[in-house]
């Protein structure tokens, strides 16, 4: 288990930090300059806290009270950059194995050929990085960081400097490596569809505080916390892949109900997770008919939130778990919505795009 | 082809080959380290190293050379401790050429050699080390490779200036023919004699062959390392 507390200054920036990292994925949630990258960079040892200390297990990496500061090459952690950061005068096997050697594991290690076919990148091993797709070379950038055998990975924001269909390429990738590598991962990001998908845990960051910690579901379903600003606020529910329909969709079971999303490239029986945003649900009190939309989710209202501006945020408790609903503060009270009441959440299927399933 | 130069003009020519490959490659090290310091490290009198480097670009090779004749020399500071203590002695010898030539050319060998490290992305080597190297690994395996071409761009320049120095070298160790006179010693030695522009001119082709060797030399491998970076 990764502990980390932290103050630190930089210029007008100051970060103050407290968590425990449970096992499995724990992503750092918040938007540019809410201090993610330089806690990362605390753990790799690349940035020197005020103050602090941060323990992995039973190894401490830092503690200045005590005047101790393990330095970087001595951490045994894999961290995957934003850019790569490939060595461009090596090839992709070298690249590869770089970390591997240094952690005593020799030219070929044990490992090697499961993280070649975990992530795809056996075809590529006599190339160099100058020749790989951007895809590729985030691919080759995680296996040198897992290769390493660290005792954490670190990965700051890997697939922002991919395209969209980049990114659905690789994040795959790194969800096996949540699923099938008992390493712990410290992940920042500032997307909420990508937190939704990979998120065992998520800490959520605000001008260098920790605002919220909890499950993906917890932390983007809570209005308050939502460190994005509210349009980024969005419920996420687990479901389990049912079929594929001829007409392009697939059929999802979320709690009993079945929920219609475009055609998402996995096999029936798989469970994913639904992040399904507050501002694409529309809230009906009687179950609605004649409408064109084609999931509609059964509930009961436990909250409504007035903000500042003209909307209110309600919270739905419904039997595929809770949805959030971005709507007029107009229309809330035009329904008399109150929490008690019933209502029907709709959601088009064509809100939801493919990297919000997964 | 031998009998097309004199012996001892032939020797001139060897003794300078031998000089500056002396020069250049004794002084590698020390050009890399101080490079280094200057494209990377913050500490204080880092301009006064980074003019000092620079100075010999900028004085009269006199002066240096007269410099390194008080240093050096047999009754200078340096040059008694040298001979004392290990029998060393390099004024009026090859060695003295050496040196002189080494540190006329020091300036261009840092310069190339700093431009390549500035130009090498300090990201890359953190995440060498959060891989697990050391900095002393870090150096040896991502950036001394990624260098290299600026390193081997540094070493024709001094080696190019070696084999032309004139000014300090005959300050320092004078213009005995098959101990310290260089190539451009000899030519300056049979223009002071009627009748020797035609040698002259000829030890002035063998200079021109010997620089073009060179920087042809230094293109090919540069290029052979940049497109192994740089190859898919």
């Amino acid at each position: 288990m990764l502990r980390v507390a932290l103050t630190h200054r930089q210029g007008d920036f100051e970060l103050d930090v407290s968590f425990d990292a449970a096992p499995g994925v724990t992503v750092l949630f918040g938007r540019s300059g809410s201090g993610k990258t330089t806690i990362v960079n605390a753990v790799a040892g690349l940035l020197r806290p005020d103050r602090g200390r941060i323990t992995v297990g039973d190894t401490v990496l830092l503690d200045t009270d005590r005047g101790l500061r393990v330095p970087p090459h001595r951490r045994r952690l894999g961290y995957i950059f934003q850019d790569g950061r490939l060595f461009a005068h090596l090839t992709v096997r070298q690249n590869l194995i770089y970390g591997a050697w240094f952690a005593g594991l020799g030219r070929s290690p044990r490992a090697l050929p499961h993280v070649l076919e975990m992530l795809g990148i056996g075809p590529l091993l006599a190339r160099r990085p100058a020749g790989l797709s951007g895809g590729e070379r985030q691919r080759v950038a995680i296996g040198r960081a897992l290769l390493a055998q660290p005792r954490l990975i670190l990965a700051d924001e890997p697939l922002s400097a991919l395209d969209d269909a980049r990114k659905a390429e690789v994040l795959p990738y790194l969800e096996r490596l949540r699923d099938e590598v008992q390493v712990p991962i410290l992940y920042v990001s500032h997307a909420p569809a990508e937190v939704a998908r990979i998120a065992t845990t998520v800490v959520a960051l605000e001008g260098g505080r920790v605002t919220g910690i909890g499950t993906a579901a917890q932390v983007l379903g809570d209005p308050d916390v939502a460190p994005l600003g509210i349009r980024s606020a969005g419920a996420v529910i687990a479901a389990t892949l049912r079929r594929h329909h001829a007409d392009g969709l697939s059929e999802l079971d979320a709690g009993g109900i079945a929920l219609f999303v475009p055609r998402i490239a996995m096999a029936p029986g798989t469970s994913v997770r639904l992040r399904i945003a507050a501002h694409d649900v529309i809230l009906a009190r009687d179950r609605p008919t004649g409408l064109s939309a084609l999931n509609i989710l059964p509930g009961t209202i436990t909250a409504i939130r007035q903000g500042q501006g003209p909307g209110a945020m309600v919270r739905l408790s419904t039997p595929a778990g809770v949805v959030l609903a971005r709507i007029t503060a107009r229309s809330a009270q035009a329904l008399d919505l109150a929490p008690g009441t019933t209502a029907h959440a709709i959601i088009k299927s064509v809100a939801i795009a493919p990297d919000d399933v997964g | 082809m031998i009998d097309w130069l004199p012996p001892d003009a032939w020797q001139a020519v060897a003794l300078s080959v031998q000089v500056s490959v002396w020069a250049v490659l004794c002084s590698l090290p020390l050009g890399i380290l101080v490079a280094y310091a200057l494209a990377r490290w913050e500490f204080p009198g880092k301009q006064v190293l980074n003019g000092l480097v620079l100075l010999p670009l900028i004085l009269p090779p006199v002066v240096t050379g007269y410099l390194l004749l008080t240093t050096f020399g047999r009754q200078g500071a340096v040059g008694r401790m040298l001979e004392e203590w290990f029998g060393i002695v390099v004024a009026f010898r090859w060695t003295g050429a050496a040196l002189a030539a080494a540190v006329m050319a020091f300036p261009l060998m840092v310069r190339a050699i700093r431009l390549a490290i500035e130009a090498v992305d300090p990201r890359i080597e953190q995440a060498a080390a959060t891989l697990g190297a050391s900095p002393a690994w870090v150096f040896a395996t991502v950036t001394l490779p990624l260098i290299l071409p600026g390193v081997i761009a540094g070493l024709i320049l001094a080696f190019a200036k070696a084999m032309g120095e004139f000014g300090a070298t005959i300050t320092f160790v004078s213009n005995i023919p098959g101990q310290t006179q260089t190539l451009p010693s000899a030519i300056y030695s049979v223009l002071q004699v009627p009748g020797g522009d035609a040698q002259a001119a000829r030890l002035v082709v063998v200079a021109i062959v010997i620089a073009m060797a060179a920087l042809l030399l230094s293109e090919w491998v540069s290029r052979a390392v940049a497109r192994r970076i740089a190859g898919a």
